[in-house]
């Protein structure tokens, strides 16, 4: 989900166009069959039978979505009922993926908006800082903030000594180590989108605003807000989206009370304990939810007339 | 006029976004080059870490994985540029065609389908048609995912090149294959070179897909680390880190230069 690719101009020229089935057929059989073509094959897998030792008999049942929505008691012989073990698995990751989006949103905004008002030669530079991190191996960068977060670690050092602290505060393994994780691990994300739409914004707004005796903050809330807001929903989606399904923060950073959807799924392709058609289940259900927030954010564009 | 444009506390925010982004990866860095054993205190400055990484008892096992990481991702990079080159030309230079917006949709997929599914999808695709997990799968996976980031710096580019200079050397009588060899590719190589170092380091920073479909005992860098790291964080993990973290700032910033520079030249 990082930066998705815009259209190009209807600028073609068409001199390339008889060529155009063998340019392009590479990239329909590599991704067609290798990507497009598994995602379908997953989706048939969620409703076989799972195999011991991990695996799949062909058999068709809805086993698995079973599973993940109804419980039948310990024994299987209660009155079915709602399962709710994975349903709040799946809440607290919206939860997690959400006050990381806000997070985002609260440092991102400001930053962008800084970067898009320097002088026009230095904002590359800027944009540049903010997107190297991106580049930055995501492992790499999530057990640095697991060293630095550490009871022990650089930050409670910092803190006791600053003299802000009498003891160290123990963040890893919570909800707000998992949280800042996710945080820190697309923080780019947000700042790129709400820049390119900060940029395009026309300060004649502003200054009318001002003209007319709004405060800074009026002007901000009112007139600069409503304008931008493609920018922040698309920065908000790029963060929330990967977010969502992420595995390395929580697993790295979080304990036993902070699983996520991504170890879930995770933990259904390990060894002989697997459940693989459950695992695809949940894969299917991750992947609707995306597809929702996509199509949602589709639907709010095309309104919006641009994204 | 700063009036307007200006919010109190925002740059302050900016200072902290930057601090928030880069403390982490320097304090790596510079406890990388700790002296003591224990990761908690530090016992002066020193290589030693860097020296353990290739000589010390983890060694074969890291150059292992090094060599795995590195061919994986030279090989995904170059079929994934080459492929993701050829679908840019039918893109922008190809004129209007049914299916352009599905093969858009098609291209962009590795950048919708969520991580973690896509490995799931992968590893059952794998199983199901027989094929045995381990490098190949995995280098077939990261072509796969490299091409839109392969993609995006080579089409970005090539809608900035205008159709008239091949259409001068045509008017030439320049063949269209040296039309595309000698006009339009040294005018696209900058953005076929950043594509190039866009999808190298996307290839040798993946974790999730590898880890899914690498099957028993194949390593490669950050599956390596991951398996270390899970056994505690110990210096030479930091001492590899800084390593790769080198290596992507390298990339990305010659990916930038060149671009930049490519730009100023049409």
């Amino acid at each position: 989900m990082a930066g998705a690719v815009t259209p190009v101009s209807a600028s073609s020229d068409g001199s390339y166009g008889r060529a155009r089935l063998p340019l392009l057929l590479p990239t329909w059989a590599v991704i067609g069959v290798f990507l497009a073509l598994p995602v379908l094959l997953m989706a048939v897998y969620s409703f076989l039978t799972k195999e011991f030792r991990g695996g799949v008999e062909w058999t068709f049942t809805l086993a698995a979505y079973d599973q993940f929505f109804v419980t039948r008691g310990l024994f299987g012989d209660e009155p079915a009922q709602i399962e709710w073990t994975y349903i709040s698995i799946f809440w607290r990751s919206i939860w997690q993926a959400g006050v990381a989006t806000a997070l985002c949103l609260l440092i991102g905004f400001p930053t962008a908006w800084f970067i898009a008002t320097r002088p026009e030669n230095t904002r590359p530079v800027w944009l540049f800082l903010i997107t190297i991190p991106y580049w930055v191996n995501l492992l790499i960068r999530t057990v640095s903030l697991r060293f630095i977060l550490r009871d022990q670690g650089p930050m409670n050092d910092f803190l006791i000594g600053a003299g802000l602290l009498n003891e160290p505060i123990s963040i890893l393994n919570t909800n707000v180590a998992v949280q800042l994780g996710l945080f820190y691990s697309y923080l780019p994300f947000m700042v790129l989108p709400i820049y390119a739409a900060v940029e395009r914004y026309n300060f004649a707004y502003s200054e009318a605003a001002a003209d007319l005796y709004a405060s800074r903050w009026r002007t901000l809330r009112e007139v600069v807000l409503p304008i931008v807001k493609p920018g922040i929903v698309a920065g908000c989606i790029l963060v929330f989206v990967p977010a969502l399904g992420a595995f390395l923060a929580p697993d790295l950073l979080g304990g036993a009370k902070t699983f996520m959807i991504g170890s879930l799924i995770d933990e259904q392709f390990r060894g002989s304990q697997g459940n693989w058609p459950f695992g695809a289940a949940i894969s299917v259900i991750l992947m609707t939810l995306v597809l929702i927030v996509l199509m949602g954010y589709a639907r709010a564009a095309a309104k919006g007339g641009r994204a | 006029m700063k009036g307007v444009r200006h919010y109190p506390g925002f740059m302050a925010l900016t200072v902290l976004c930057l601090l928030i982004l880069y403390v982490p990866l320097i304090v790596v860095a510079v406890y990388s080059f700790n002296a003591s054993t224990s990761i908690t205190s530090w016992g002066g400055l020193s290589m030693r870490w860097y020296v353990d990484v290739f000589t010390g008892p983890e060694a074969p096992r890291f150059a292992q994985a090094a060599w795995n990481s590195l061919t994986i991702a030279l090989i995904a990079a170059t079929t994934s540029t080459a492929i993701a080159t050829a679908a840019a030309l039918a893109m922008v230079r190809g004129g209007a065609f049914r299916g352009r917006g599905l093969t858009f949709g098609l291209i962009n997929l590795p950048l919708m389908v969520p991580e973690i599914v896509t490995a799931v999808a992968c590893l059952i695709f794998f199983t199901t048609v027989g094929l045995t997990t381990g490098y190949m799968t995995i280098l077939v996976a990261h072509i796969t995912f490299c091409i839109p980031f392969a993609y995006l710096p080579i089409s970005a580019r090539l809608s900035g090149i205008e159709a008239v200079y091949e259409q001068a050397a045509r008017d030439l009588y320049a063949s269209p294959w040296d039309a595309f060899r000698l006009i339009l590719l040294p005018l696209l190589a900058p953005g076929i070179l950043s594509g190039y170092l866009l999808a190298f380091i996307i290839s040798l920073d993946d974790f999730l897909i590898t880890n899914f479909v690498k099957g028993a005992g194949m390593e490669t860098l950050p599956t390596a680390i991951f398996g270390s790291v899970k056994q505690g964080i110990k210096p030479n993990i930091m001492a590899i880190s800084t390593m790769m973290l080198g290596v992507s700032v390298l990339f990305v910033t010659l990916s930038y230069v060149i671009n930049r520079k490519g730009r100023a030249t049409v």
